[in-house]
């Protein structure tokens, strides 16, 4: 397992080095948006209409955080349990997504998108809310400030810590971990 | 006849639910730290590190563990021989709950199932809790809470069993409920099996049985024994901490049956497994 530190926007050459279990630090700009979010992005696609940032080469960011406190940039900031966007996903990997990150098992059509279109769902540590929100250097609400903690958010990272699950060969994090160490 | 006044039970439920919220219970720090000290798996020893950095950190910035401050859930014993003067008791729970929420910057998780829209407006701040009250002899109040998230609860499962499936069926029911939730709950989980009652019953039991510390002894040495064999079958399904491979798969499984007599129908065998993620934030008050 390697360990590299990319900055966003992602390329190809970026996603198709990394193999499951890979360590990456990410630097640069993240989206956030949860399954609400999800749902008017791909109306939007599929309307023809204009997205409220630049797909191409992006890592979306499945979190919805906790309010700041005054003086904070974001409040615990975790993974939330990524199965609830699959049924969104592979369309914006077809739209350029590069990245996903999350926690949780993705269904096969999500693997086959990272695998046709080149994009990899990295996982971050669940829980872990107050440890990854001090690599959050600035956060702005770009779109949907009603949905509230599910608005989209754009985040700029440093160094911000995430493990490749599923990478563009198909290979699978979650399975392999488990064929490893099960007794059963 | 005991009076509490209605001020001191909002101010009591609104600091246990910000304190438990941010600072990870003693049990679960020794049973993280004894995880990190037996875990083989290099990548799950990592996780489990981030984990107690991450209680560390909570703690010293009274910042939330978690983002998903969970819905709250009570379990509420009632003495027979207290009053609340100054308001009612489910309005000061509720009350309580909103405030700790809002003061404390939880995040307020409540919505329509239909429209999906957050109930912060209509109903109130991370409203309404679940509560379960129970009426006790005595003139004490006994509040136990739980902020309890989304990823576990979806992981979570019922079903009756046939009788003549007994312990056998209990136990597979159990490896397969954990084996699906795999690493989409944030283990190493906590397992509240609830075993008894009805339908609904055994649902309430697994809930409440992870209120209990983390590490205790059951009292029924014959569950005792069915907890043990079930934590050492659960680790070896190899799912580890946050699903990468892991050795500690589960922290701790807890059993709880209906009393009096480990009750349920003669024709039944309700069973209810209730995952609990890695971020157990519970508390209690006794006023």
């Amino acid at each position: 397992m390697a360990e590299y530190r990319l900055t966003t926007p992602l390329s190809d050459a970026d996603v198709t080095q990394l193999k499951a279990g890979d360590i990456v630090y990410l630097n640069g700009t993240l989206y956030t948006a949860r399954d609400a979010a999800h749902k008017r992005l791909v109306e939007l696609i599929e309307r023809g209409e204009p997205l409220p940032f630049d797909l191409q080469g992006a890592v979306i960011y499945y979190v919805g955080p906790t309010p700041p406190k005054p003086g904070e940039v974001i409040g615990s900031a975790g993974p939330t349990t990524s199965y609830r966007m699959d049924s969104y996903a592979p369309i914006l990997i077809e739209h350029g997504l590069k990245g996903m990150i999350g926690k949780g098992r993705r269904n096969e059509a999500v693997k086959e998108a990272c695998k046709r279109y080149k994009a990899v769902y990295f996982g971050a540590v669940g829980g872990a809310g107050a440890l990854l929100a001090q690599r959050i250097k600035a956060a702005k609400v770009i779109a949907y400030e009603e949905l509230g903690p599910e608005a989209i958010r754009e985040l700029v990272v440093e160094d911000f810590p995430v493990v490749v699950v599923n990478d563009v060969y198909g290979n699978d994090l979650y399975e392999a971990g488990r064929r490893q160490w099960a007794k059963v | 006849m005991r009076t509490l006044a209605y001020r001191d039970v909002v101010d009591a439920i609104k600091n246990m639910v910000i304190y438990a919220t941010t600072h990870l219970g003693e049990d679960m720090l020794q049973a993280l730290k004894r995880a990190y000290e037996e875990e083989e798996s290099p990548v799950s020893k990592a996780v489990l590190a981030q984990l107690l950095e991450n209680a560390k950190l909570a703690a010293t910035q009274n910042k939330p563990l978690c983002q998903d401050t969970g819905l709250a859930v009570y379990f509420v014993k009632v003495g027979e021989d207290l009053r609340i003067e100054g308001g009612g008791l489910k309005e000061a729970i509720y009350e309580g709950t909103e405030r700790g929420y809002r003061e404390g910057y939880l995040r307020a998780s409540t919505c329509d199932c239909f429209t999906r829209e957050n109930l912060k407006e209509k109903v109130g701040y991370n409203l309404p809790p679940v509560i379960y009250f129970d009426i006790v002899p005595g003139d004490r109040l006994e509040i136990e809470y739980a902020a309890k998230g989304g990823g576990s609860e979806n992981a979570s499962r019922a079903r009756v069993l046939a009788p003549a499936q007994g312990i056998e069926g209990i136990k597979e029911f159990v490896k397969e409920v954990v084996s699906d939730a795999g690493p989409n709950a944030c283990p190493p989980y906590t397992v509240g099996v609830g075993i008894g009652g009805t339908f609904d019953y055994a649902a309430v039991l697994s809930k409440h049985a992870l209120y209990r510390e983390v590490g205790s002894v059951n009292p029924d040495p014959e569950l005792a024994q069915l907890e043990a064999e079930l934590k050492e079958e659960l680790n070896k399904l190899g799912i580890g901490a946050m699903g990468m491979g892991g050795t500690q798969s589960v922290l701790a499984v807890h059993i709880e049956t209906f009393q009096p007599g480990r009750m349920c129908h003669i024709a039944s065998l309700p069973v209810a497994v209730n995952i609990q993620c890695h971020s157990a934030r519970h508390a209690h008050i006794s006023l």
